[in-house]
């Protein structure tokens, strides 16, 4: 089996570099795309009860269909290809950085508000200089949900020729060739665990505050 | 002239049925400290949080170095009032350096001059520049904290200095010896400082004078011996007594 992957491997370099390439493009635009929309409802949401009510029950609601449902859905309105399934991976992105957004916003403390506001902020520089960077930790781990959501979704994309590494998987249940699923299988999981440990490196470097010792 | 001018001030809280603060009258008198003395509830951090307008007065006006308050853009006026909190409030994601700054850049200091200016202002609350400029808040200790928080407060040089129960989180300890550097602060800087607190001994032993208030009523605002020796009313009898024997006398001197 595992001379059989390595085998593929060697064969097939430029198309299974297209493959990543591509289920990196679809999740990566998935998460851009998720992230515009998700932190600023987020932020808007975050001010009172019922701006968070209104905001988020749309996307309570689409959470609930299952992520190929969408896919097939989504067929009749935007065809098949890269941009229906940038679309269903987005709708399935917002969720977690939209209510870590929130949350985000929402526990920065009343007293660092009282603080900024008695030195003289105004609201403006209250937001930039202490609400975003303290909503930051929560916002950047709902976008890293988010992405490993996405990219494993990003799977079910093959299913309407967008492309990625789901390729590999469904031809290999097609042919019934184990090797081509499980090497497939591989990839994404390690692949995603890889997109997860860049994040978390990029967290390090933005709030170095949260990891000084004394 | 003075520092602080409160004058038939009230405010009432929505859905309250009594003043939280009911119609104050008081004059501060410019390089004074004075503190603010009374129970949870009775209107002490009200009064002090209306002087920098994070609290909205109801009626009557509050003066502050000559200028009537409401007309001031609240920004800019906190912006020239020093302001210490009980929960500290320095922002955790910057350093003690970049706590003081955001100050002296609300302020249009040359940045220039921002490096001298911290570490004299570091100094001046007896943290080492050296040991301290880099750090962050979570690396220092509460009382460490607080003296940061009052260096903030002191950039620019205000000419007023609100602290609400600014040692209120702070070990008795340390307590103490924050509340002598605050006193030799005030004495080498000559600002006005108007501190609350619920500590009748704090209270006295910082304040030249002290205003006691109780239910929104200002009862009495006078020197520490003189609320002593002539308590105003049976209210302020029974805090001076509850406090005879206490540590006051001995640490005054």
């Amino acid at each position: 089996m595992i001379s059989q992957m390595l085998s593929y491997i060697a064969t097939h370099q430029s198309e299974l570099l297209k493959q990543i390439g591509d289920h990196f493009v679809m999740s990566l635009s998935a998460l851009l795309i998720a992230s515009v929309i998700g932190i600023i409802c987020g932020y808007f949401a975050s001010k009172s009860e019922k701006s968070e009510q209104i905001v988020s029950a749309p996307f309570q609601v689409l959470r609930v269909v299952p992520s190929l449902a969408l896919l097939i859905l989504l067929i009749p309105i935007m065809g098949t290809g890269f941009a229906p399934a940038v679309t269903a991976l987005t709708v399935l992105a917002i969720p977690p950085i939209l209510l870590n957004t929130i949350v985000g916003f929402r526990e920065v403390p009343d007293f660092m508000i009282e603080s900024a506001e008695g030195m003289g902020m105004d609201d403006h520089q209250i937001l930039r200089k202490v609400r975003i960077p303290l909503a930051l930790p929560m916002i950047l781990a709902g976008m890293r949900t988010g992405l490993v959501e996405a990219f494993a979704s990003a799977v079910l994309a093959a299913k309407i020729g967008a492309g990625g590494l789901g390729e590999l998987i469904f031809t290999g249940l097609g042919l019934n060739r184990m090797d081509l699923t499980i090497l497939g299988g591989l990839l994404v999981a390690v692949l995603s665990l890889f997109c997860g440990l860049v994040f978390d490196l990029i967290s390090r470097c933005l709030m170095k505050y949260k990891y000084v010792r004394n | 002239m003075d520092a602080i001018v409160y004058n038939n001030v009230c405010k009432k809280y929505k859905n309250a049925k009594a003043y939280a603060v009911d119609h104050v009258n008081a004059n501060i008198h410019e390089g004074e400290f004075v503190t603010i003395l009374g129970a949870s509830g009775c209107g002490k951090t009200t009064l002090l949080k209306m002087t920098n307008r994070l609290i909205e007065s109801d009626e009557g006006t509050i003066t502050v170095s000559g200028k009537e308050i409401k007309s001031l853009d609240p920004v800019e006026l906190r912006r020239h009032v020093g302001y210490v909190i009980q929960q500290i409030g320095l922002f955790p994601h910057m350093t003690i350096a970049q706590n003081i700054e955001v100050r002296l850049e609300l302020l249009h200091v040359d940045k220039k001059n921002y490096k001298e200016i911290v570490d004299g202002l570091l100094r001046k609350v007896a943290l080492n520049p050296d040991d301290f400029r880099d750090r962050y808040p979570s690396q220092l200790s509460g009382g460490q904290q607080q003296r940061v928080g009052l260096a903030r407060a002191l950039a620019g040089n205000p000419k007023v200095m609100l602290l609400d129960e600014p040692f209120g989180a702070i070990d008795a300890i340390t307590r103490r010896s924050m509340q002598k550097e605050l006193k030799r602060l005030h004495e080498e800087n000559k600002r006005t400082f108007l501190l609350v607190t619920h500590d009748i001994d704090e209270a006295f032993l910082l304040g030249d004078r002290v205003m006691v208030m109780n239910e929104g009523h200002l009862l009495q605002f006078d020197t520490p011996e003189t609320i002593i020796d002539h308590p105003a009313d049976e209210f302020v009898k029974t805090l001076v007594e509850s406090s005879r024997e206490s540590s006051y006398f001995y640490m005054r001197g």
